[in-house]
């Protein structure tokens, strides 16, 4: 049976990834993931957990470590943020290529400069391109509920590939809340043991990372897409499998109050508690606001976003993370894009908010919505509360 | 001179490219990036194989008589045998 428990997420995160019994752990903690390896370090060394914990001298050799443990065919865990994760950077889109399903939370930070340890999502964001799965975590449950889901979807046999649990540093990284922690009995129940397509080993010889010359690039960059595109359904299934066993439900686009509402707002991570709080101040106002909240960031879920934005005449997405130089903030230049091929779309304003871990309050929400409400908007986007 | 080794589509890619059976790299046939091939004249050769054993490739092999010729399967006429043959008994011509 799961416990009710009262914790900081950043160890829950940690509880919970120990309950899937990783076998190696390769971590370099950084502000502010660093309760998650420290936690696991713990765990390992009070016994609780058999597991190879290599405490690494960096982020470049933690997923380094990981990929060879995971070609070796062990279950494998690791966690980063912000500078770390660029540090890793070079081995990060080698993890996909190679169809190892490294688990990572990113406890999510802006990148400098200026330096800056607090949240944003500017650091996923430079990684998003690369075949990851990507999932973003409201709460501290839904944290703890990825952790243990990412195991199945990465390990699955039609995956096979990294996935990012992305949960805002801070904001939820180092916040106590209330969470149902699954029982070993259960988590076991969930998932079974790693069954690699192949591993390293003397007696079964094969070559992973191998070299892709022109006459094979393209088929083996065309693979992965393909493999990343399809994860989707292993995702809805996991998914599905997760609400039977544990009863709370995940859908790629989450939405709150969006039937009936004439305008809807879009976030990911913990701003969507936020916004639900901002949609029922507004809704006791009279507005008929709503919220889509996205859980899945990659693969993409183009068509449960169309669904969900069908009849939806004004749509404010909020980026929390700026892409200089381009027509628009990451997720709402991917929203504008999905929209393209629709003849019925709503006019989207883009705002982008809280950047380097400046506060987003429900009030903040509300003023962006009663304002996109009134008139459409000026530029393709606006950064919320920016002095000047 | 290029065998064909890689599949076909994208659909037949091994997982990851792993390469599933060892020994792989001699179904590649490299011959084809070579520009010029090494000639020997064995009229100059004093067997001694510096030439086999400067190789990066490990493609010039000895013959029954002692002397040395190169595998052009695998040849990519990078010149090292030449430039190492201190009797100059290898010369480079255009392949």
């Amino acid at each position: 049976m799961s416990e009710r428990i009262g914790m900081e997420i950043a160890l829950a995160a940690a509880e919970a990834v120990a309950l899937c019994r990783p076998d190696v752990i390769a971590a370099y903690p950084i502000t502010p993931n660093t309760h998650i390896p420290e936690h696991l370090a713990e765990i390992v060394a009070e016994g609780h957990l058999d597991c190879e914990y290599l405490p690494v001298e960096s982020e470049h050799s933690a997923l380094s470590a990981c990929v060879g443990a995971s070609g070796a065919g062990a279950r494998v865990f690791t966690a980063s943020s912000s500078q770390g994760l660029l540090y890793m950077y070079e081995i990060v889109p080698v993890v996909p290529a190679m169809r190892l399903p490294v688990v990572m939370c990113l406890g999510n930070r802006a990148i400098s400069g200026p330096i800056n340890i607090w949240n944003d999502h500017s650091d996923i964001m430079t990684v998003r391109d690369l075949a990851w799965i990507a999932l973003f975590a409201a709460n501290g449950q839904e944290t703890v509920d990825m952790c243990i889901q990412a195991f199945k979807i990465a390990e699955h046999a039609d995956v096979n590939l990294p996935i990012f649990v992305n949960l805002d540093g801070f904001q939820l990284t180092h916040v106590v809340e209330a969470m149902m922690m699954p029982s070993q009995e259960e988590v076991d129940k969930f998932l079974p043991p790693r069954k690699p397509y192949a591993a390293l080993h003397p007696d079964n010889v094969v070559s992973m990372g191998t070299l892709g010359l022109p006459d094979i690039y393209n088929e083996a960059k065309k693979a992965v897409d393909e493999v990343l595109i399809n994860s989707k359904k292993v995702i809805l299934e996991v998914w599905k499998e997760w609400e039977t066993m544990f009863g709370r439900k995940y859908e790629p686009v989450m939405s709150y109050k969006a039937n009936d509402a004439d305008v809807l707002m879009l976030t990911m991570g913990s701003m969507g508690e936020t916004a639900q709080v901002a949609i029922d101040e507004l809704r006791k106002e009279g507005f008929k606001a709503g919220l889509l909240d996205l859980k899945l960031w990659r693969p993409f879920p183009a068509d449960e976003l169309k669904k969900a934005l069908k009849g939806c005449k004004n749509l404010i997405v909020i980026d929390r993370a700026l892409m200089h130089g381009a027509p628009a903030a990451p997720l709402c230049a991917e929203v504008k894009s999905v929209l393209y091929d629709e003849a019925d779309r709503p006019v989207v304003t883009n705002e982008i908010i809280g950047l380097g871990g400046r506060d987003v309050r429900v009030e903040d929400f509300m003023k962006i919505f009663k304002k996109a409400a009134k008139a459409k908007p000026e530029r393709a986007y606006e950064i919320y509360g920016v002095r000047g | 001179m290029t065998e064909k080794k890689w599949p076909e589509t994208w659909q037949n890619v091994n997982p990851g490219l792993m390469i599933l059976k060892p020994g792989s790299s001699r179904s590649y046939l490299t011959g084809g990036w070579r520009a010029q091939k090494p000639i020997w004249d064995n009229t100059k050769c004093i067997k001694c194989g510096v030439c086999y054993l400067f190789c990066p490739e490990a493609c010039i092999t000895e013959d029954a008589e002692g002397f040395f010729v190169a595998d052009l399967n695998y040849c990519k006429g990078c010149g090292i045998c030449y430039h190492e043959c201190w009797p100059r008994a290898i010369k480079m011509v255009e392949d």
